[in-house]
C-alpha cells in the first residue's frame, strides 16, 4: 500500500528533548498509511504569535516556513497543500501567521518584499494539526489498528491552549472539545473528561515562575486524578514539559501530591497499535509510564 | 391643455422681507398655461382659501401653484380647499419658498428672488403633468387572527373581542396561557401568575366574538390588508374536551410516561395528561406521538370521552388583519457549556427554579433546592460568545424575585446573584430589588467565567471576580440557577416568512418605527405584541397587545381604507414581461401575468427603488413620475445663465426634506446655487434622470436620503447606490468628474451636516467649473442606452 | 486614599495601547469573565479586568504592575469576553509598551546552567520572546 505523504512540521522541541513525540508520531502515522515528510530546511516557528497590530517582523519566520512547503508540493514530495504540526504551539503559530497573511495583502506584500531572497509566498498552503489527520482518517481506522487490551485503562485527554483558541484556530469545539476523547476511546481505553483538560498549563512562566506552573499543574492533574485518571495525554512540548517535568516542584510544594505519568498522544497509540518499543520514547518521560501500564496488564 | 393658476404669498412679511414677490407673481403669469398669477399676503388664512376656491370655480382652473412655506406645513390645508372646490387634491404643487429660499438666502434678495422664480417654474413644470387621481378605497371586514395564545395573544383578542371583532386566536400547544402560565409569583409585586392569569383566560372562549384554535398551528398565509386567507391545521386531541371531567382515571392506567414539558422536563406526565393545572380549554388530550394505542384510557373513561375517531382538520379562514404574538422561547443554556447546564445536575435555569418553586409552596418539591444558591446573571444575553449581544430586559428582575422567594421561604439558605448590572428600571424596581437586599440576598457584581462540580458531593464551585471590591472569589454552592435571556419562539420564523416581516438585529421581529409605530410591521395590517418583537415583562406585554388591537382596529372600524396613490404603475404599452423588476420590489407587490408587469396597489409603499431596474422604463410613479421629474428639472435650470454653476437636491420626504426646512427654520445659510426637489426617495431617480439632470445643465447632485435603519423603505439606499454607481461609471467615461454626483445619507437633526454638504459640493463645483456643453452632450448616447 | 485626577493627557496613554493592541478598550464594561477565566490571576497583583480599567483611565502606572507579565498568552480571557475584546492582546500591547523601551523583564544571566539545560527550547523562545526586548 503506498503511503500518502504529507508535509510535516517538527519545530524545535521535538528533535531535542520531545524526541519521543516525534519517533512515536511518525511510526503511528506510518501505521496508519501516511509518510510525515519534513522538509530538508526549516526554521523555528518563533513558538508564540506575536500579538501586535504594528509587528511584522515576528511573523516572517513562520511564513518563511509556509514557503519551504510550498517549494516541497512543487517538488512533487508531497501528495497536497497542507502542512502538519505536532506540537500545538507550531500549529497555533502556523496557523495564525497563515490567517494573517491570507487577510491582509499589505502584509503580505510587505514580507515577501523583505525576504526577497527567497520565493514570495503564495498563500497556498494550509496549516492542519494532528488531531485533524485523524478525524480525516477516520476512528474506525484507529480502532483497526488498536491490538492491545486498553479496556481497564483510564486516560485524561489534556488539550491546554493553543489547540483551541483563539476561535479562528480552533480543531475543535473551544469550549466542549472531543477529538482526543474518541481517540482515545478508539484505542480502547476509558476517556476521562474533565474540566481543566481546557486550562493552562503556564505555557513560558515555566521560566521565571516555575511556583505558579507547579500551581496550575497541580490543580490540572488533581483534577483528572479526582475523576480516575491513571495516566494524562497531551500533544504539546510544553505542556508536557509543565505536566510532566515540573512535577518535581509540584511534589515539592504539595507533599501529598501524587505522581501520574504524561504521556503524548502518539506515544499512547504507538502501545496501542503494537509497535516497537523503541517508538515509546519512555527514555524522555520524566515520570515513568512503564509501572502504571504494568499495573494494568498492558505491558 | 391646462389651466394653471399660480399664488405667491407674501407670509405675512417672511417671504415677501426677502423676495419680491410681486416681480415673481409677474414672472409666473408669463409662463405657459398659467392662467391666472396673484400675490397674496396670506394664502393659507380664510381669505387666501376662499381665493383659491373662488378662483377654482371662476377660471376653471385645473391645476394649482402655491409658492409659499413647505408643504409640511399647509400642504393638507391646500388640499382640503382645492378639493372642496370639486378637483382632485393631486393636481396641486407647492414652491417652497419660504425654507428653501427667502429663510435660508435672507442676505440675497436679488438671487433668492430669481431662485424663487426657478422653483415656481419647476412647480408650474410638474403641475402641468399632475393627474387627476383619487385616493383608491379599499374595503376591509372586521376579522382578525391572532397568532399565539400567550398572554399578548389572549390580550389583544380580548380587546379585539370586546370591540365586536371576530377574533381567531390560534395557539400550538393545547392550552392557552403560554409562559406566563408556568411562572410562580410575578415582580414587582408578587402577584400569583396562575391565579391572575387564568380569569384571563378563561375569558378567551367565552367571549362570543373569540373562536378559540389549540393544538393548532398556521401553516399557510396568503393575500394582503383586508384580504388575508389562512390555511389553519388543527391536531386531534383524541379527547372530546366537552364531556372530559377531569377526574384522573386515565391517567392511572396509561403505561406511557414521558417528561413533562410544562415543567421543563423536571417530572413526567402520561400520554394522557392535562397540559397544565390551569390549561384553556381544561380537558385532558392524547399525545399521538406517545401514545402506545393500548385504549386502556377508554375503558375506564365514565363519560366516554375518549374520541379516537379525530383527525387533522384543515381550516381555512379569510381575515382582516393578524395580529402576531408568537412570543418567547428561553435561550438553550447548553449552548453556555462552560455553566454546565445538561452535564451537572444541580445546574438548572430559572424556568426550572419557576416550576420548582410552584411545587414547593404546594408541600411537593420536586427536586432538592440546597441552601447555599448561586444565581448567574446574563447568560445568553450581552454575550458576543454566544451571538446575542441584546439585553434579555427581565432576567435582572426574575433573579431579584427568585432569589428573595428562596430566602424568604428559608432564611437560612444563602443566596447570592452574580450580576453585571442592575436593571431595575420599571415601576416598583427599585424598591423591589432594595426589598431583596433588605431579605439578605447578596448582590455581587462579577460574571461568573466558569461553573466546576465536585464529583462526589455533586456541588458547584463558581469562579468569578467581585469586580467592586477586586476580589477573586472561589465559592462552593449546592445549586446554580442560570438566569437565561429570552430569544424568538421556533416558530416565529416560518410566520416572518409568511408574512414578508423582517428580523431586527437581535432576531426577534422588527416594528416599522421604533419610537411611533411600535406595534406595526412593515406589512400593512399585521402588527406585533409581546415578546415576538423584543423581550420585555408582562406589564409591558399587556401594553403592547391592547396597543395592537387599537391599531388593528383603527384600520377595520371604517369597513375601508385609503390607499395613497403615490405609487407605482406600469406602461403597459412599453412593457415586455421581462419580470427583472419583480425580485427588487421589497414588499413583493410587482407581479407578471399574460407578458406583462402589473403593480398591487394594496402593497406597493410608493418608494420607486423598481423603476430603475425596468429596461424599458415601463415602471413609473403616480405624483413623481418620469415625465414629472424631468421636466422639473428642465424648468429648474431653464434659467441658467453663462458662468453660472448650478446643483440638484433631491430631497426624500421623509428625512432629507424636513431636514432641509429645518435648516431653513434656523435661518443657516448655505449655498444660493441649491435647487432642492422633493422627493418620495431617492431610490425613484434612476440613472437616466440623473444623466438627463447633468445634460439640462446641472453641475453637481447632491442625493439626500434617510439612513437605512430609519428608512421606511426597505431597499431604498442599496437601490440608491447601485443607481449611483451606474451613473459614475458613465460620468467616468464622459470625463466628468465623478465627485459631482453625491449620495448622503441624513438625520432630521443634521443641520450643520446639511449646510456642510451643500457648501461642499458647491466649493468642489466652483473650483472645477461648470460641465462643458460638450461633455453634457456626450451623455446622450448613455441616456439613450 | 488615593484620588486620580484626570486631564485629557491620560487619553495619550489609552489611545496609544489601543492602536498597539488594535482593541477598542473603551467597550470594556468591567464585567469580570476575564479574570475569572484568567489561570494565572492568583499570582497577579491586579486583576486583569483592573489592568482593562487603567488603561481605560489612562492610569500610567498601570505599566508598573506584574499582572502582564504573569500572562500566559493562554487566550481564555479572550475567548470568554462577552464584548469580544481581545485582552491577550492588550496585555501585551503593554509588555511591549514596556519593552519597546528597551527594557528587558527577565535576564537570562539570572536563570542557572542547570535549570537552562533543563528548560526544553520552546520555553526558552517563548519566554524571551515575551519577556525581553
Amino acid at each position: 500500500m503506498s503511503l500518502k505523504r504529507l508535509s510535516y512540521f517538527p519545530g524545535c522541541s521535538l528533535k531535542t528533548k520531545a524526541q519521543n513525540f516525534e519517533i512515536s508520531a511518525i511510526e503511528v502515522s506510518r501505521a496508519l498509511g501516511v509518510e510525515l515528510v519534513e522538509p530538508e530546511k526549516w526554521n523555528c516557528c518563533g513558538t508564540v504569535f506575536s500579538l501586535t497590530d504594528d509587528d511584522l517582523l515576528h511573523h516572517l519566520a513562520p511564513v518563511r516556513d509556509l514557503i519551504r512547503f510550498e517549494e516541497m508540493q512543487s517538488k512533487g514530495l508531497v501528495d497536497d497543500n497542507r502542512v502538519l504540526a505536532l506540537c500545538s504551539m507550531c500549529y497555533n503559530t502556523l496557523k495564525r501567521s497563515n490567517l494573517r497573511v491570507k487577510e491582509n495583502d499589505d502584509d503580505l506584500k510587505n514580507i515577501n518584499d523583505l525576504m526577497y531572497l527567497e520565493e514570495d509566498y503564495k498563500r497556498s498552503i494550509d496549516v492542519i494539526h494532528f488531531f485533524q489527520l485523524i478525524e480525516e482518517l477516520g476512528f474506525d481506522a484507529i480502532k483497526e489498528k488498536a491490538v492491545k487490551p486498553f479496556d481497564n485503562l483510564n486516560v485524561a485527554p489534556y488539550y491546554g491552549c493553543m489547540l483551541l483558541r483563539p476561535k479562528e484556530v480552533a480543531i475543535d469545539d473551544p469550549e466542549e472539545p472531543a477529538v482526543q476523547e474518541h481517540l482515545i476511546e478508539s484505542l480502547g481505553a476509558n476517556s476521562i473528561d474533565f474540566p481543566y483538560k481546557k486550562l493552562c498549563c503556564g505555557s513560558y512562566q515555566t521560566v521565571n515562575n516555575k511556583e505558579a506552573v507547579a500551581r496550575l499543574a497541580h490543580d490540572i492533574l488533581g483534577n483528572a486524578q479526582k475523576r480516575g485518571a491513571d495516566l494524562v495525554v497531551t500533544s504539546c512540548p510544553l505542556c508536557a514539559f509543565n505536566l510532566d517535568s515540573r512535577q518535581k516542584v509540584v511534589k515539592e510544594l504539595y507533599p501529598d501530591f501524587r505522581e501520574i505519568p504524561v504521556l503524548y498522544i502518539t506515544q499512547l497509540m504507538a502501545i496501542a497499535f503494537g509497535l516497537d518499543k523503541k517508538t515509546w520514547g519512555f527514555e524522555y518521560n520524566y515520570i515513568d509510564p512503564e509501572p502504571v501500564l504494568k499495573n494494568k496488564n498492558i505491558i | 391643455m391646462v389651466k394653471i393658476g399660480v399664488y405667491v404669498c407674501h407670509c405675512g412679511g417672511n417671504i415677501s422681507e426677502v423676495i419680491d414677490v410681486k416681480a415673481v407673481a409677474e414672472y409666473a403669469g408669463k409662463i405657459s398655461d398659467v392662467v391666472l398669477s396673484r400675490d397674496e399676503a396670506h394664502m393659507c388664512s380664510e381669505v387666501g382659501q376662499q381665493l383659491l376656491y373662488d378662483d377654482i370655480q371662476e377660471h376653471k382652473l385645473d391645476r394649482v401653484v402655491v409658492a409659499a412655506c413647505s408643504p409640511q406645513f399647509q400642504e393638507k390645508t391646500f388640499k382640503k380647499t382645492i378639493e372642496s372646490a370639486g378637483l382632485s387634491p393631486y393636481i396641486l404643487e407647492i414652491a417652497n419658498i419660504r425654507e428653501h429660499c427667502s429663510w435660508p438666502h435672507f442676505d440675497f434678495p436679488e438671487e433668492a428672488t430669481e431662485k424663487a422664480k426657478d422653483l415656481v417654474d419647476m412647480a408650474v413644470a410638474k403641475a402641468r403633468l399632475d393627474e387627476s387621481l383619487k385616493k383608491k378605497m379599499m374595503p376591509i371586514g372586521s376579522n382578525v387572527l391572532v397568532i399565539g395564545g400567550g398572554i399578548a395573544g389572549i390580550q389583544a383578542s380580548l380587546d379585539l373581542g370586546d370591540a365586536g371583532f371576530n377574533v381567531c386566536l390560534v395557539e400550538k400547544n393545547p392550552s392557552i396561557g403560554g409562559h406566563m402560565a408556568q411562572l410562580s409569583r410575578t415582580f414587582p409585586t408578587e402577584d400569583c401568575a396562575a391565579c391572575i392569569l387564568s380569569p384571563k383566560m378563561a375569558d378567551v372562549p367565552a367571549n362570543p366574538n373569540i373562536e378559540m384554535l389549540t393544538y393548532s398551528e398556521v401553516k399557510d398565509i396568503d393575500g394582503y390588508l383586508g384580504n388575508y386567507t389562512v390555511t389553519i391545521e388543527k391536531k386531534p386531541t383524541f379527547v372530546d374536551p366537552d364531556k372530559c371531567t377531569c377526574c384522573g382515571k386515565c391517567v392511572d392506567v396509561c403505561p406511557s410516561k414521558v417528561p413533562n414539558e410544562n415543567d421543563e422536563g423536571l417530572t413526567t406526565r402520561k400520554a394522557i395528561y392535562l397540559p397544565n393545572p390551569i390549561a384553556v380549554p381544561h380537558s385532558y388530550i392524547i399525545d399521538a406521538e406517545n401514545c402506545l394505542g393500548c385504549y386502556q384510557c377508554r375503558d375506564v373513561c365514565d363519560p366516554d370521552a375518549i374520541d379516537l375517531d379525530q383527525s387533522l382538520k384543515v381550516i381555512k379562514k379569510k381575515v382582516d388583519t393578524i395580529v402576531v404574538a408568537t412570543g418567547f422561547d428561553i435561550f438553550d443554556a447548553r449552548d453556555k457549556p462552560v455553566y454546565g447546564f445538561g452535564k451537572y445536575e444541580n445546574v438548572i435555569t430559572a424556568l426550572d427554579m419557576e416550576r420548582m418553586i410552584v411545587y414547593g409552596a404546594e408541600g411537593n418539591p420536586i427536586r432538592p433546592v440546597g441552601e447555599r444558591i448561586a444565581f448567574i446573571q446574563c447568560v445568553g444575553s450581552r454575550d458576543e460568545q454566544t451571538g446575542n449581544e441584546n439585553c434579555s430586559r427581565i432576567c435582572c428582575m426574575y433573579a431579584t424575585k427568585l432569589s428573595q422567594l428562596l430566602k424568604r421561604s428559608n432564611p437560612k439558605r444563602d443566596v447570592y446573584v452574580f450580576y453585571t448590572d442592575i436593571r431595575a428600571y420599571g415601576k416598583g424596581f427599585e424598591e423591589y430589588y432594595k426589598r431583596a437586599q433588605k431579605t439578605g440576598v447578596k448582590f455581587i457584581r462579577g460574571r461568573v467565567a466558569e461553573v466546576i462540580e465536585d464529583p462526589e458531593t455533586k456541588k458547584l464551585t463558581l469562579k468569578v471576580e467581585d469586580t467592586l471590591t477586586r476580589n477573586m472569589i472561589k465559592s462552593q454552592f449546592d445549586l446554580v440557577v442560570l438566569s437565561v435571556g429570552l430569544r424568538p419562539n421556533k416558530g416565529t420564523q416560518n410566520i416572518a416568512d409568511m408574512l414578508r416581516i423582517s428580523k431586527s438585529s437581535d432576531g426577534f421581529l422588527q416594528e416599522a418605527h421604533p419610537k411611533f409605530r411600535p406595534v406595526d410591521s412593515f406589512s400593512d395590517g399585521v402588527f406585533l405584541a409581546g415578546a415576538v418583537q423584543g423581550p420585555k415583562d408582562i406589564p409591558d406585554t399587556v401594553t403592547q397587545a391592547s396597543a395592537a388591537a387599537a391599531r388593528a382596529v383603527r384600520l377595520m372600524n371604517q369597513g375601508e381604507y385609503a390607499l395613497d396613490p403615490i405609487m407605482a404603475f406600469v406602461h403597459e404599452e412599453l412593457c415586455d414581461g421581462c419580470g427583472l423588476c419583480v425580485e427588487h420590489c421589497p414588499t413583493q407587490a410587482i407581479s407578471v401575468s399574460g407578458g406583462t408587469a402589473s403593480v398591487n396597489e394594496a402593497l406597493c409603499n410608493g418608494c420607486g427603488s423598481c423603476l430603475a431596474f425596468c429596461p424599458k422604463e415601463a415602471l413609473d410613479l403616480h405624483v413623481y413620475s418620469n415625465s414629472q421629474i424631468l421636466a422639473a428639472v428642465q424648468a429648474v435650470l431653464k434659467n441658467k445663465k453663462k458662468g453660472e454653476t448650478r446643483f440638484l437636491v433631491f430631497a426624500d420626504d421623509m428625512t432629507v426634506y424636513k431636514l432641509s426646512d429645518n435648516v431653513g427654520t434656523a435661518k443657516m445659510s448655505y449655498s444660493l446655487d441649491s435647487r432642492i426637489i422633493r422627493v418620495p426617495s431617492c431610490s425613484r431617480i434612476t440613472p437616466r434622470l440623473m444623466l438627463e439632470a447633468f445634460k439640462a445643465g446641472a453641475d453637481g447632485i447632491l442625493l439626500g436620503e434617510s439612513e437605512e435603519k430609519s428608512s421606511p423603505f426597505p431597499n431604498a439606499v442599496q437601490a440608491v447606490k447601485q443607481n449611483v454607481a451606474q451613473v459614475h461609471q458613465v460620468l467616468e467615461k464622459t470625463g466628468i468628474e465623478q465627485e459631482r454626483l453625491r449620495f448622503v445619507q441624513f438625520v432630521t437633526v443634521m443641520l450643520g451636516g446639511f449646510v456642510k454638504n451643500m457648501n461642499g459640493l458647491e466649493d468642489y463645483i466652483r473650483k472645477n467649473g461648470e460641465i462643458s456643453a460638450a461633455k453634457r452632450n456626450a451623455l446622450t448616447k448613455y441616456i439613450q442606452a | 486614599m488615593k484620588t486620580l485626577t484626570i486631564t485629557s493627557k491620560n487619553v495619550e496613554f489609552l489611545e496609544k495601547i489601543e492602536t498597539l493592541s488594535g482593541q477598542t478598550i473603551t467597550m470594556c464594561d468591567q464585567c469580570g469573565v476575564c479574570s475569572g477565566s484568567c489561570p494565572m490571576v492568583e499570582e497577579m497583583d491586579i486583576m486583569p479586568s483592573q489592568m482593562m480599567r487603567d488603561v481605560q483611565l489612562g492610569i500610567v502606572e498601570v505599566l508598573d504592575t506584574k499582572t502582564m507579565w504573569l500572562c500566559a498568552s493562554c487566550y481564555t480571557c479572550t475567548a470568554r469576553c462577552p464584548r469580544g475584546l481581545d485582552l491577550s492582546k492588550v496585555a501585551e500591547a503593554l509588555r511591549q509598551y514596556n519593552l519597546r523601551k528597551a527594557m528587558d523583564y527577565i535576564d537570562i544571566e539570572e536563570l542557572s546552567r542547570e535549570e537552562l539545560r533543563h528548560l526544553p527550547q520552546i520555553a526558552l523562545v517563548s519566554g524571551l520572546r515575551k519577556f525581553t526586548s
